[in-house]
């Protein structure tokens, strides 16, 4: 019995403080939602929280439909909060899953295209490889410039996703545009499509989302790779006196990461989207870095982040409907999960708890590195 | 040699036609670059002083939207200019309490700040796509317009080579014209008054600042709080002097790219300036030449490039330049540490 408290009480000393910032993240989200019921034409509603909080937990859970949906929308999160967790692992802040996603789906989308006719074991596996090659070379190139020249991932990651959205317009007009249709996108996948396991949609990127979790756990925890790569994240220094490479373990680091992202896009291109057309938005990357940062970088954790967040998304758009209470807040509940993780002091306050620190310590060394600034270690 | 003649003489034809669209280039710089300079003007003070920024995106974001929102509220009440000016004035405000919030995270509660700045980032997004979805989407009625830019007069505009340069500077709407004065303003202050000698002492060694009796949280509060108000004026810009309109998302990455001019200007007020001009002009040239084409060979190359192409310009161009230029400038050295109080856990 002891010992079953014993792991009750360390499950409660990690898990308690993302727990208690999202309740009250939801709390604080129910006063924006009566505040701002005020400018709509039924007027002040002081249930509407309860009624929107309802459907949203309705569309996400309430139906077979609803949990099938949750999956779906939770798997390309799992990915992506992988890649940005193991970013900061190694003291590395990849804002760009969005533009790595997107990557990765459009090259899932050409191969797919491409093998189309050709037998489903071959082509869903190679468009699926094309995907994660695609994401991967997208993170190599702001690692690579990180290890090399200092140029801050923060900036590089959120440029490439600007010119990402650009060039892949670019290249579904002029390259790849599938005839016979009356708008720019890509070709049918045909047999390159992940097959539907259960229901009407769950798909094959579901497991291999899962499969990610457990192995990017291995690499971390069994590998010297891993090793290299939490040792440069929590002192780049030490890591250098200690004959390790930063500049490798940085440049694998943001192309593992990329490599991620680049299957979340693949995944959600073979498993649900089926073509890539312009204006293909990734609410991804930034819902990535909130499952990432509650999770706190551990894969199992980012596991049961995604899981959250994978139904906020799939029972918004029911709450919308039912209560007309925009989506979009969502990402304001996100926001606020993310104060409360980053000012925990805050919600040891309101709950009077003790618990460990919610922010993993490997971030210090993101901002210690932001512009090639204070050597790590040093500063004041 | 055929080849090389030719590559030259199509680097002369590009010269030459450079040099032919500079009237059509000089009149959209600087409101191309004002955004970005007074973004890069918020994460020089902000840096200067110790605190890490990346919520400059957010901010003018947050900005924009509740600047125009005032401006959207008011116009049929005050009439369109007074809005426009109470749209200026809330987004300034807007952004000085955002300021305040990222102050009060990085400063007294000592948050990561990289992770402060993406909150700020992700709230914006989330709030102004709220309200805009809530509000200004079902009126189905557009905003307070924008303001009237000021005119030079043709004489003044027509002189030779003084002419285009005074277009360039003062043929532009208030909050364009205002940044050439700031930034001299805040040159002048950071390097040249007590005011700025403490928060350069406060952002290098913030302890030696606290011996010498300097309030180190203060000092970072006031810097974070102005310079998040000069944020809050670039997003007053782009939905009150620019565009006239608010889109979600608008901001599209101009926070960032003034990190980057930041970074550029070696977190020098001019410095910034030069560096919001530079991308500024890089995207004025994407503009031009996809409406001005110059004839022969030179022309057919430039059409060969897609327009997207010259669209992705100014973010390529800020990899590269960061590439470049991180390392060979030096922040200040407390840059993103956060001090703590002889005494104070």
């Amino acid at each position: 019995m002891s010992r079953l408290r014993r792991a009750a009480g360390r499950i409660w000393r990690v898990a308690s403080i993302p727990l208690l910032a999202i309740i009250l993240a939801f709390i604080v989200a129910a006063v924006v939602i009566v505040v701002s019921s005020v400018f709509t034409s039924t007027g002040l509603d002081v249930f509407l929280p309860l009624g929107a909080y309802g459907s949203l937990l309705a569309g996400a859970f309430g139906s077979g439909t609803g949990i099938s949906n949750t999956l779906v929308a939770a798997a390309p999160l799992i990915l992506g909060g992988l890649a940005v967790g193991l970013g900061f692992k190694a003291g590395l802040f990849n804002i760009g899953v969005a533009g790595q996603f997107l990557v990765g789906a459009f090259a899932a989308a050409v191969v797919g295209a491409r093998l189309a006719g050709a037998p489903g074991v071959i082509a869903a596996p190679v468009a699926l490889i094309a995907g994660a090659l695609g994401g991967a070379a997208f993170g190599f190139i702001p690692g690579f410039l990180k290890a090399r020249t200092g140029a801050h991932e923060v900036v590089t990651t959120i440029m490439l996703n600007n010119a990402a959205v650009l060039l892949l317009t670019w290249a579904v007009n002029d390259l790849v545009r599938a005839p016979g249709f009356s708008f720019p996108r890509t070709g049918d996948l045909g047999h390159s499509a992940l097959p539907i396991l259960l229901g009407r949609n769950v798909h094959l990127g579901i497991p291999i989302a899962v499969l990610a979790v457990f192995s990017v756990r291995w690499l971390l925890d069994r590998t010297t790779n891993g090793f290299e790569i939490r040792t440069v994240g929590q002192n780049p220094n030490a890591a250098r006196y200690a004959g390790m490479r930063p500049i490798f373990i940085t440049t694998l680091t943001m192309t593992l990461s990329g490599l991620l992202a680049g299957v979340a896009g693949a995944i959600q291109m073979l498993g649900v989207i089926g073509f890539y057309a312009p204006g293909i938005t990734a609410s991804v990357g930034f819902d990535s870095i909130a499952v990432a940062l509650l999770g706190r970088s551990d894969p199992i954790g980012i596991l049961f982040a995604a899981i959250l967040f994978g139904a906020f998304r799939a029972g918004a758009p029911l709450m919308q409907i039912e209560t007309s209470v925009p989506v979009e807040i969502i990402d304001i509940i996100q926001a606020l999960v993310i104060l409360f993780l980053a000012a925990d002091l805050i919600v040891r306050r309101v709950f009077r708890v003790r618990a460990a620190k919610p922010v993993i310590s490997e971030l210090a060394t993101v901002t210690r590195t932001w512009a090639g600034g204070a050597p790590p270690g040093g500063g004041a | 040699m055929d080849a090389v003649g030719t590559v030259f003489r199509l680097i002369w034809e590009l010269g030459v036609y450079l040099y032919t669209v500079v009237p059509d280039l000089l009149p959209i710089i600087l409101a191309l670059a004002t955004p970005l300079a007074l973004g890069a003007l918020c994460g020089v003070l902000n840096e200067r002083s110790g605190v890490v920024n990346i919520g400059i995106e957010g901010i003018m974001l947050m900005a924009a939207f509740f600047g125009y929102l005032t401006g959207f509220a008011l116009h049929d009440a005050v009439g369109s200019g007074v809005s426009i000016a109470l749209g200026i004035l809330a987004a300034v405000f807007v952004g000085a309490l955002l300021g305040l919030v990222h102050a009060w995270l990085t400063v007294s509660v000592r948050a990561d700040q990289i992770i402060a700045g993406t909150m700020m980032n992700i709230a914006a997004f989330g709030v102004t796509g709220y309200l805009n979805r809530l509000i200004i989407t079902p009126s189905g009625r557009g905003g307070a317009g924008v303001i009237a830019p000021f005119h030079l007069p043709d004489a003044i505009a027509n002189l030779p080579f003084v002419g285009p340069i005074l277009v360039m500077f003062l043929d532009q709407g208030p909050i364009a014209m205002s940044v050439l004065f700031i930034v001299i303003a805040l040159q002048f202050a950071l390097f040249r008054t007590r005011w700025g000698l403490r928060t350069r002492a406060v952002g290098e060694h913030p302890k030696a600042a606290d011996t010498v009796g300097i309030d180190v949280y203060r000092q970072r509060y006031l810097n974070v709080i102005f310079g998040c108000a000069l944020a809050g004026l670039a997003g007053a810009f782009l939905t009150l002097e620019s565009t006239g309109s608010f889109q979600n998302g608008m901001t599209n990455g101009r926070g960032f790219i003034a990190l980057a001019a930041m970074i550029f200007g070696r977190w020098t007020p001019i410095g910034a300036l030069a560096g919001a001009l530079l991308f500024g002009t890089a995207t004025a040239l994407g503009v031009v030449v996809s409406i001005r084409i110059p004839e022969g060979d030179l022309g057919d190359i430039m059409r060969s490039i897609p327009s997207y192409w010259y669209a992705a310009l100014p973010y390529l161009m800020t990899i590269v330049i960061l590439a470049g230029v991180v390392g060979r400038s030096t922040p200040p050295a407390a840059d993103g540490v956060p001090y703590v109080k002889e005494g104070k856990g």
